[in-house]
């Protein structure tokens, strides 16, 4: 026999050895197919609720940037107004990188019904504009959605029509002051009635046409906002420069992560989550691994001596040893993956959290859970454990590849 | 010691390696376990125990469905007398009468829809958190007066200080115009920012005036010693207020209907969580124990050849797992009680904890509860898993025949 055997061989060699006991194979195999599993499906399950929570909030931002003047988000002021973009703006903003982008008057009112009164952020908005920036027109659930810029209408959410305890069709006035500080009010008839993904957004905003808000609080050319979507939030560096470029100075350009500090941190927060999640069930399966090559190693060291004595190289030994355990984390994370595209599949048409509703709400999340796989999180995992799984198993092989042949094989 | 406690201990030892690594899985996820335990429980303490002392309290009268439906008109009549009533049932809390409405306040520069509460000065210190806010001059002292605290943010937006008026407008209860002018008294400082933003405190008595009230109010808050006098105080509140139809006692939870949820959806997604750490290491007791069982085989064999019942092997091999168990219990609850206690004195934060802390009405350190129940619970169920894992194992031998047995090697 020589030294070094050809790899196939060491390869069967580690393949049967694996099979010698195969009930204790059977069982690490099992373990290792059920972290994997918990590592990949959690992983998905709550990617899909982040991802969910931060597409759901950037609807209501709404835009993956905004233009504002730089003192509108500590003071939501008519009086902290933009001047409407013009043709430069638009031209600057037409790039692959910008998806849409619309501006939009955003102020405080007072909404009231011949039954009661509630404060409501009025929205002068260009419905077709709106909706290119993620407004669903099949969330109208009664009425219409704004027939452009001059409509005369109000959409309200469903919530507020409750609380106002009026219906579509009917009257609404409309409070709020005008830049000298008079108060104008407006009598707006409720055109469409909206549900929000989020009871918060329901009862909230109030829609109407971008002109009549203008003409209302007498700031005809000027917005309070310039809301732009971008081709990927998670990637909004690019678009951001060229709004930047474009809104020129005396404004705040702003990325959703900002402006929104609890949605820009719950990414990062996710990806450390996703990592210390991997690492722990790897750590409570490496006890096990470990254990169970401990073992292997343990009732063979008479006949590692004797492969010794018959000129066997330590190494080969070595690697015999990690063959075999890579084989049986390889088959592991085979079941594993499997299984968890299996659970994935089966939860493809949302996981229905209704019964915590308003616990979900209060995270900022939606009641129906859809797993999302990322790519990124899956190579993690494998990964991981690939790694770190022949990172532990270099100790039972090196030890199995140390035993002198002759005290082993006087052992047994 | 009997000799079959001494016969497992011993047997234990016999592979000191494979003992060690699978009682160290147990204490690795002990360890974890008590740890994330104690800080949910901590986190749901101070999550609950800041939402109801900022506003809530742990009980309400109110009118029926308002709660649901907050109008001026779901009112609680001749609410003041009722206070006093419900201040003599439960003379060991505090409790106050509130009205709300909405209104818009005007200061010479700008005008903003905002929250008004009517409250009682000499009572609300005593069942909210926001009158110690007060950063900026005083909170209200005289029920009469013509006087507002408001929130920080509100007095940026107004562009006014203390000393400054505020004129308001909305409707009274009876639905007709309601106007008044106000001076500011304090501005109070939550950290909140829609707090900030939007609340306001009015004296009652004004309020009374102001809103045509008529005697009327919105809620009567009472504030508690704990979450566990609540039970008792609402079934004293229930009998109090039976002979006034349209009033109905509600809790905390049904004050903040989406707080018990939310707790309720960490807790299973953490529980699902803890479930994988606690399979994973019931597969490797399954292992040892297995393997244990397996190597024994000719050993088993003579003892039962000698007479002894595989009942009594299989509670040797119980035992011996049950000790494992309790090795993995003791010194993971312990090392798990340090870590706690290390940063139960330190407070404990992760990045991007501080605007979620924001979010969740949280301090932006979190301080995990040591409790009892926090302690052992983890380790507890850990052990009982172990356990079942044994079964397997040990049922083997109720299938052992004994020469075949002492014949393997």
């Amino acid at each position: 026999m020589s030294g070094s055997l050809p790899i196939g061989a060491i390869s069967r060699l580690a393949w049967r050895n694996l099979w010698r006991n195969y009930r204790r194979t059977a069982i690490m195999l099992l373990a290792i197919a059920v972290g994997v599993w918990a590592m990949i499906f959690m992983t998905a399950l709550m990617r899909g609720m982040v991802d969910q929570m931060i597409e759901d909030g950037i609807d209501a931002l709404p835009g993956h940037v905004q233009v504002h003047h730089p003192a509108y988000r500590d003071d939501p002021n008519i009086e902290n107004s933009l001047a409407e973009p013009g043709a430069d703006f638009a031209r600057a903003l037409s790039s692959p990188e910008i998806s849409g982008w619309t501006a939009r008057v955003r102020v405080p009112a007072m909404i009231s019904s011949e039954r009661d009164n509630r404060g409501v952020t009025l929205l002068g908005v260009d419905p077709d504009g709106e909706v290119a920036l993620g407004f669903d027109p099949d969330d109208i659930v009664e009425g219409r959605w704004l027939q452009g810029p001059d409509d005369t209408g109000i959409v309200v959410g469903a919530k507020m029509l409750e609380r106002l305890e009026t219906d579509l069709g009917k009257r609404v006035v409309v409070m709020s002051q005008d830049p000298d500080n008079n108060i104008a009010d407006r009598g707006f008839r409720i055109v469409g009635v909206f549900r929000g993904k989020l009871a918060a957004i329901e009862e909230s905003f109030a829609y109407a046409g971008k002109g009549t808000v203008q003409e209302l609080l007498k700031m005809q050319g000027r917005v309070s906002e310039i809301a732009v979507a971008g081709a990927d939030y998670r990637d909004v560096d690019r678009a951001l420069a060229i709004v930047r470029e474009a809104a020129g100075a005396g404004s705040e350009t702003l990325p959703w992560t900002e402006l929104d500090s609890y949605l820009g941190t719950m990414m990062g927060v996710m990806d450390g989550f996703v990592l210390v999640w991997i690492v722990v069930i790897f750590l409570a399966l490496s006890f096990g691994l470990v254990n169970t090559l401990m073992m292997a190693v343990f009732e063979r060291i008479r006949e590692f001596g004797l492969m010794q004595a018959l000129g066997m190289k330590p190494a080969t030994i070595l690697y015999q040893v990690l063959l075999e355990s890579l084989m049986l984390l390889l088959l592991g994370l085979v079941v594993g993956n499997l299984l968890a595209f299996a659970s994935v599949a089966a939860l493809r048409d949302g996981w229905d959290l209704s019964v915590v509703a308003e616990g979900m709400e209060m995270f900022g999340a939606a009641a129906v859970l859809y797993p999302a796989l990322a790519t990124r999180d899956l190579v993690m995992a494998n990964i991981v454990v690939i790694a770190l799984g022949i990172a532990t198993s270099l100790l039972p092989a090196w030890r199995a590849s140390r035993y002198r042949p002759v005290e082993a094989i006087a052992r047994a | 010691m009997t000799l079959g406690l001494r016969l497992a201990w011993r047997n234990l030892w016999r592979h000191s390696r494979r003992t060690w690594l699978t009682a160290t899985a147990m204490i690795f996820s002990n360890v974890l376990l008590v740890f994330m335990i104690s800080l949910q429980v901590g986190s749901y303490e101070m999550m609950i125990n800041n939402t109801l002392q900022a506003f809530s309290g742990h009980l309400q009268v109110q009118a029926a469905g308002y709660n649901d439906n907050p109008k001026m008109r779901s009112s609680v009549p001749d609410v003041e007398s009722l206070t006093g009533q419900v201040r003599a049932a439960l003379p060991d809390a505090s409790v106050a009468a509130r009205a709300a409405g909405f209104a818009l306040a005007s200061s010479e520069e700008r005008s903003f829809g905002i929250q008004v509460m009517g409250v009682q000065p000499a009572y609300e210190p005593l069942v909210s958190t926001i009158p110690g806010l007060v950063s900026e001059g005083r909170y209200l002292d005289d029920p009469d007066a013509a006087e507002i605290v408001i929130g920080s943010v509100m007095a940026r937006n107004l562009k006014v200080s203390v000393g400054d008026e505020i004129t308001l407008l909305g409707s009274g209860r009876d639905g007709s115009f309601a106007a008044g002018v106000v001076t500011v008294a304090g501005i109070f400082e939550s950290g909140m920012t829609d707090m900030d933003r939007s609340f306001a405190h009015l004296p009652f008595a004004y309020f009374q005036e102001t809103f045509y009230m008529d005697g009327h109010g919105h809620g009567i808050v009472v504030s508690l010693a704990g979450l566990d006098r609540v039970d008792a105080a609402r079934a004293t509140l229930v009998s109090l207020v039976a002979d006034r139809p349209g009033l109905a006692v509600l809790d905390w939870d049904a004050l903040n209907p989406g707080l018990r949820q939310a707790i309720q959806a960490d807790m299973s997604s953490a529980w699902m969580m803890y479930g994988v750490l606690i399979v994973l290491v019931a597969f490797s007791v399954l292992n040892t124990q297995l393997m244990s069982v397996m190597e024994r085989t000719h050993e088993f064999g003579v003892i039962s050849a000698l007479g002894v019942r595989p009942r009594k092997l299989a509670s040797l091999v119980m035992l011996e797992t049950a000790l494992m168990g309790l090795l993995g219990l003791l010194l993971g609850a312990f090392l798990g009680w340090l870590l706690t206690l290390y940063f139960h004195a330190n407070g404990f934060s992760y990045p991007g904890m501080e605007e979620a802390a924001a979010r969740f009405n949280l301090p932006d350190r979190m301080y995990p509860a040591i409790t009892p129940l926090s302690l052992m619970l983890g380790p507890t169920v850990v052990f009982l898993f172990c356990l079942l894992a044994a079964v397997y194992p040990a049922m083997r031998l109720f299938r052992l025949h004994p020469v075949e047995a002492m014949r393997a090697a």
